[in-house]
Formats: structure tokens, C-alpha cells, sequence
């Protein structure tokens, strides 16, 4: 193989992959500057490129206008209480279908890998008339349950389990270990790369979820993140720094977990179909 | 040796009086998938065959009662609902391609071996991919603002125009088609940086000895080996596309004149706005008609010649 490559080549890759970076990170800098400025300021001509001090004043204003610091709250408790639920559900499932035989497995495990297929959008109708019926509309639970039992998540688990060797249990098991310490204790800590894959999948959803919780969350000291951005974009007088601000607020905490764990994040967005 | 031995038969009760003598290997699956058949049977199964019965019903006063193919009936003479099919699909083909082949390209040139800071170029290609469609949406209505937006100065510093992305029927379609490549692409990117990774650079050695030049190993064995990736993240970018509601939402709210709506904020039109159940469910089942045969036809292309 050659080993060198034409210096004009070199240059046309760099500038190739350079302007294609700029184009996907500036986005991210130019709601930075937004966030950092009064409202008008990333409208002027020529515009202001640099990050201003009015960050501050945009953050009070936006927490009066639709109390930011609630929504931070709300979002971050839905979205962890999920996460959390729905992993340790769809692990158990996944560990079942993996590990142990029994009668039924087979077309369950297809119903679930049908229901991959079907777009969330045709339950939400009868999904609003359940939470309407218990009474459970513009409550927090009605965000978290309906996705808990994620059949993606659950397929993820089947196929990542299916690597701990049978012996393994057996050996547990005539130790006298019984059947939940072998999944808590064993099986876990084993599937801790995976665990975290999933979690970071089922995170990001629920985290940027929002037709649901458009639909079911009906007043502002409920609403999650997208869903009060969305409400402040539908006002009549948009005030450009607290919007900027909203969405930072809402991509900074992701962002800087990203660029702290990106292999796993990765992964975990892409569901485990990329692997390191 | 001996006394290991009498402390293990000591041990092997104790342990087993604690576990409950219903909790066998037998027995245990189904208490592991219980949670999750329960929650999916009340929150996805029932849904989906009461959204199909709804969708055979209309509302008389305050009662659903049954009309027959009404609501289909009156779903094919729906020139809206054709508008948003039409969008749908246009977005699907115009935009779809273009994304998979800018992720191409770009993995391609990030699995050059001459390429330095590689995780640098990933993680920053990546990036868009990380925010919530929402917030993402919400940047590029203000980056495209008609009259102030920064794209349009930018054109305007070369002499162009300003260019009514979120107004003009036209360019409101590119604006979303924008938003949604810069949202998606890196996302690509990867899934094909990881299938390139996977080929075995015996080939391309075979090749660089028969003398083949580097476009045609492109097309000769980078594509070929690729085939399984296309088919993975064209599925998946069709899925998407077909359920893409967040964006045009946010950008244009299906707007100008309807020129962006789409089939999933029609159904959240009729569902949430209009409180038309029936009508709505109707559309939810023609969308996961079309999914269905969509994902069958690709995946039959995909089994093709395996």
C-alpha cells in the first residue's frame, strides 16, 4: 500500500472535514451567543459573533416568564425515575428471553419485535383517554408508564445477554444461590457496558421526548423541557435570549456528558448497533 | 479439607431456607418478563387495537358508535390528508438520500488512514445528534429567519437575495429538509464509520496489487461491503421520516399554506386540535399500513442476495 498521500489531497480532506465540522458545531455556538445576549443583539446587522454578558438577566427573566428552574426539575425527575425504571424492566425481560427457556417465549419475544415496527403515534389517542379515565392527565406518571416496557430495549438486553456462558449460572445455582441474587448480583455487574448503552438510549428519549408529553401535560408548572420551549416559541412576542437560553439549558447538561463518556454515548444513542 | 467440606453442607440450607420455594428456574422467567408483558399489554397492545376500532368509529354527540370505513372513506377524499402524505414522501426521497450520502462521504474521508484526530472529527460530527429535535429545531428557525437570520446575511454578503425559508412554500420544505440533515447526518455517520471498520483490508490489498485505482475500490468493494449499513440506515431514516412531527412543528407549524405538514402533525391536528378521535386513529392506521410495507419491500431488497 502506498504510504503517503499527495499534499493537495491532504489539504482537500482537512478542508473538506474542517468546514463540515463547522457546520455542525456552530449551531451549538451561535445558541451560546444567543443565550448570552439580550434578545434582539443576534438579530443586528452585521450581527455579534461573541457571547455577551446578558446570560444572566436572560436566565431570571426566562424562570419568571415560564419557571425554568421547575422545568429543569420536571425534566430531570421524569426522565431519571424512566430511565431507571424502564432499564431494570426491559433487563429482566431481556435476561429472560436469553437465559431461560420457557413455555410462551418464542411469541412474546415476536410480539415484542412486531410492536418495533408500529409507530408510537397510534396509541396516543387511546393512551389519552386511559390517563383521562384514572384521572391521571397532566401528571408525571402518565409521562413515565406508557413507554416503560420498551421492546427496543428489551431486544438490546435479549442480545447482550445472550453472551453470559450457562455455566455461569449453573454454578451459581448449585451453590445455592437463589434466582434474584443471580440476577442482581451476577448477571448485572457482568452487563454493566450494556446497562449503561441502554440507559443512555432510554435517557436520551424520554430527555427529548415531546409529542406525548405535549399532548397529556396541559399546564406550565408540569411541562418538560421541549414542551415549554415549544410554548415559548407559540408566544406572540418571542423573546429570542430566553429562548436561546431555554435550549441551551436544555442541551448543556447532554452535551457535557457526551464529551465526558462519547464511546458510550455513541453507542447507547445508536441502541448498540455500534460497537467498541 | 475436610472441614471445608462439613462448612459447605452447613452452609447449602441456610441459604436455600431463605429463597421462597415458588422462585425456581421454572418459575422465574415469568416473573422477570411480567413487568414488562404487563406494562406493554395495558400501554401498547390495548392501544393499538382500540385505535383500530376507533378508527371505525365517529362521535354522535358524546358517544363513539360504529360508522364503518367512514372515516377512511372521507380520508381518501381528504386533499389535506394527500398534502401530507405528498410532503412526507417528497422529504423521504429528495431528503433521505442526501443525508445518507453526505454520511457516507464523510465516513469515508474519517476512515482515511492518513487522518489525524479522528475522535475529534467523530465527536464533532456526532454533536448535532445529542440535542433534542425541539431544541434543534428552535436554533435553525432563528439561524433562518426571514429578515434577520443569520443565513440570510451571510447570502446577503455574497449578493444573494434574502431567501424566505420559513414563508415561501418552497423554501419552507428546504428549511426543514436543512434542519433535519444537520440533525441526522453525523447520527448516519457513524453507523457507516463502524460498517467501513468491518471490512477486511485484505480486499482493498488484493486490489491495490491488481492495480485498481482508489475510485474504483470505492465502487467495487467500499459500496458493495456496505450494502447491509444502506439498507439498516435507510430503514431507519424512512421510519423517521414517516413519524417526523417535532420539526415542522416547531420550524413552520406545518406552514406556509399547509406546505409542510406532515402525516403525524395531521394526526395530531385531528387528534388534539379537533378532538377528532376517529378520524385521527383512521390516519395513525394509514401510517402503519405504509411503515409496514415500506420496512417489508426494504428488507425483502435487503435479502435479496443473501
Amino acid at each position: 500500500m502506498k504510504n503517503r498521500m499527495s499534499p493537495m489531497k491532504k489539504i482537500l480532506l482537512y478542508t473538506f472535514l474542517s468546514v463540515g465540522v463547522v457546520v455542525s458545531v456552530f449551531p451549538f455556538y451561535w445558541m451560546f451567543v444567543g443565550a448570552t445576549n439580550p434578545s434582539g443583539e443576534i438579530f443586528n446587522i452585521p450581527p455579534n459573533f461573541l457571547p455577551g454578558t446578558h446570560g444572566w438577566e436572560n436566565f431570571k427573566n426566562l424562570n419568571e416568564n415560564i419557571g425554568i428552574i421547575r422545568v429543569m426539575g420536571n425534566s430531570l425527575f421524569i426522565t431519571i425515575s424512566f430511565t431507571a425504571l424502564s432499564t431494570l424492566i426491559c433487563t429482566a425481560a431481556g435476561y429472560a428471553f436469553a437465559k431461560f427457556r420457557f413455555k410462551g417465549r418464542n411469541q412474546i419475544f415476536f410480539m415484542l419485535l412486531v410492536a418495533i415496527m408500529i409507530p408510537y403515534h397510534v396509541t396516543l389517542i387511546p393512551l389519552f383517554e386511559i390517563f383521562s379515565v384514572v384521572n391521571w392527565l397532566n401528571t408525571f406518571q402518565a409521562v413515565i408508564l406508557p413507554q416503560l416496557s420498551y421492546p427496543f430495549a428489551i431486544f438490546l438486553m435479549r442480545q447482550n445477554m445472550q453472551s453470559i456462558p450457562d455455566s455461569l449460572l449453573e454454578a451459581a445455582r448449585v451453590d445455592g444461590a437463589g434466582e434474584f441474587h443471580i440476577f442482581f448480583r451476577i448477571v448485572l455487574p457482568v452487563m454493566r457496558p450494556a446497562l449503561a448503552a441502554v440507559a443512555i438510549f432510554l435517557f436520551m428519549f424520554q430527555w427529548n421526548n415531546f409529542i406525548w408529553p405535549l399532548v397529556v401535560l396541559q399546564s406550565q408548572e408540569m411541562y418538560t423541557f421541549p414542551v415549554a420551549l415549544s410554548s415559548l416559541v407559540g408566544m406572540s412576542r418571542i423573546d429570542y435570549g430566553q429562548v436561546m437560553m431555554g435550549t441551551t439549558l436544555s442541551t448543556l447538561p447532554i452535551m457535557i456528558f457526551f464529551l465526558l463518556l462519547q464511546k458510550q454515548f455513541i453507542s447507547g444513542i445508536l441502541g448498540g448497533s455500534v460497537k467498541e | 479439607m475436610g472441614q471445608n467440606k462439613v462448612q459447605e453442607v452447613e452452609k447449602k440450607p441456610q441459604q436455600k431456607r431463605k429463597q421462597n420455594r415458588w422462585i425456581t428456574p421454572k418459575t422465574v422467567p415469568y416473573l422477570f418478563v411480567f413487568p414488562a408483558v404487563a406494562f406493554f399489554l395495558v400501554f401498547t397492545v390495548y392501544p393499538v387495537i382500540s385505535s383500530l376500532l376507533l378508527s371505525f368509529q365517529t362521535r354522535e354527540g358524546s358517544e363513539y358508535v360504529f360508522s364503518g370505513l367512514d372515516n377512511y372513506i372521507r380520508l381518501f377524499q381528504d386533499t389535506l390528508f394527500y398534502k401530507a402524505l405528498g410532503n412526507t414522501f417528497l422529504i423521504l426521497i429528495v431528503q433521505v438520500p442526501i443525508q445518507l450520502f453526505l454520511a457516507v462521504i464523510i465516513a469515508v474521508a474519517l476512515n482515511s488512514q492518513f487522518l489525524r484526530m479522528k475522535s475529534f472529527f467523530r465527536v464533532a460530527f456526532f454533536m448535532p445528534a445529542i440535542t433534542a429535535l425541539v431544541a434543534s429545531s428552535i436554533i435553525f428557525m432563528i439561524l433562518l429567519d426571514e429578515n434577520y437570520g443569520l443565513v440570510n446575511y451571510l447570502l446577503s454578503l455574497v449578493g444573494i437575495e434574502a431567501i424566505a425559508w420559513l414563508s415561501d412554500p418552497f423554501w419552507a420544505k428546504v428549511a426543514l429538509m436543512v434542519a433535519i440533515t444537520w440533525r441526522w447526518t453525523g447520527y448516519n455517520m457513524v453507523i457507516f464509520l463502524a460498517g467501513l471498520q468491518n471490512i477486511p483490508a485484505s480486499l482493498y490489498e488484493a486490489a491495490e496489487i491488481d492495480g485498481a485505482s482508489k475510485l474504483k475500490q470505492f465502487f467495487y468493494i467500499t459500496l458493495p461491503q456496505l450494502k447491509p449499513i444502506f439498507v439498516f440506515t435507510f430503514v431507519l431514516s424512512t421510519i423517521g421520516t414517516l413519524q417526523l412531527f417535532d420539526e415542522p412543528y416547531i420550524l413552520t407549524e406545518g406552514g406556509p399554506n399547509n406546505a409542510t405538514l406532515t402525516i403525524t402533525l395531521y394526526l395530531y391536528e385531528n387528534g388534539f386540535q379537533y378532538f377528532d378521535f376517529g378520524y385521527a386513529s383512521a390516519i395513525a392506521y394509514v401510517l402503519v399500513l405504509i411503515i409496514g410495507v415500506l420496512s417489508w419491500a426494504q428488507m425483502k431488497w435487503a435479502g435479496d442476495d443473501e
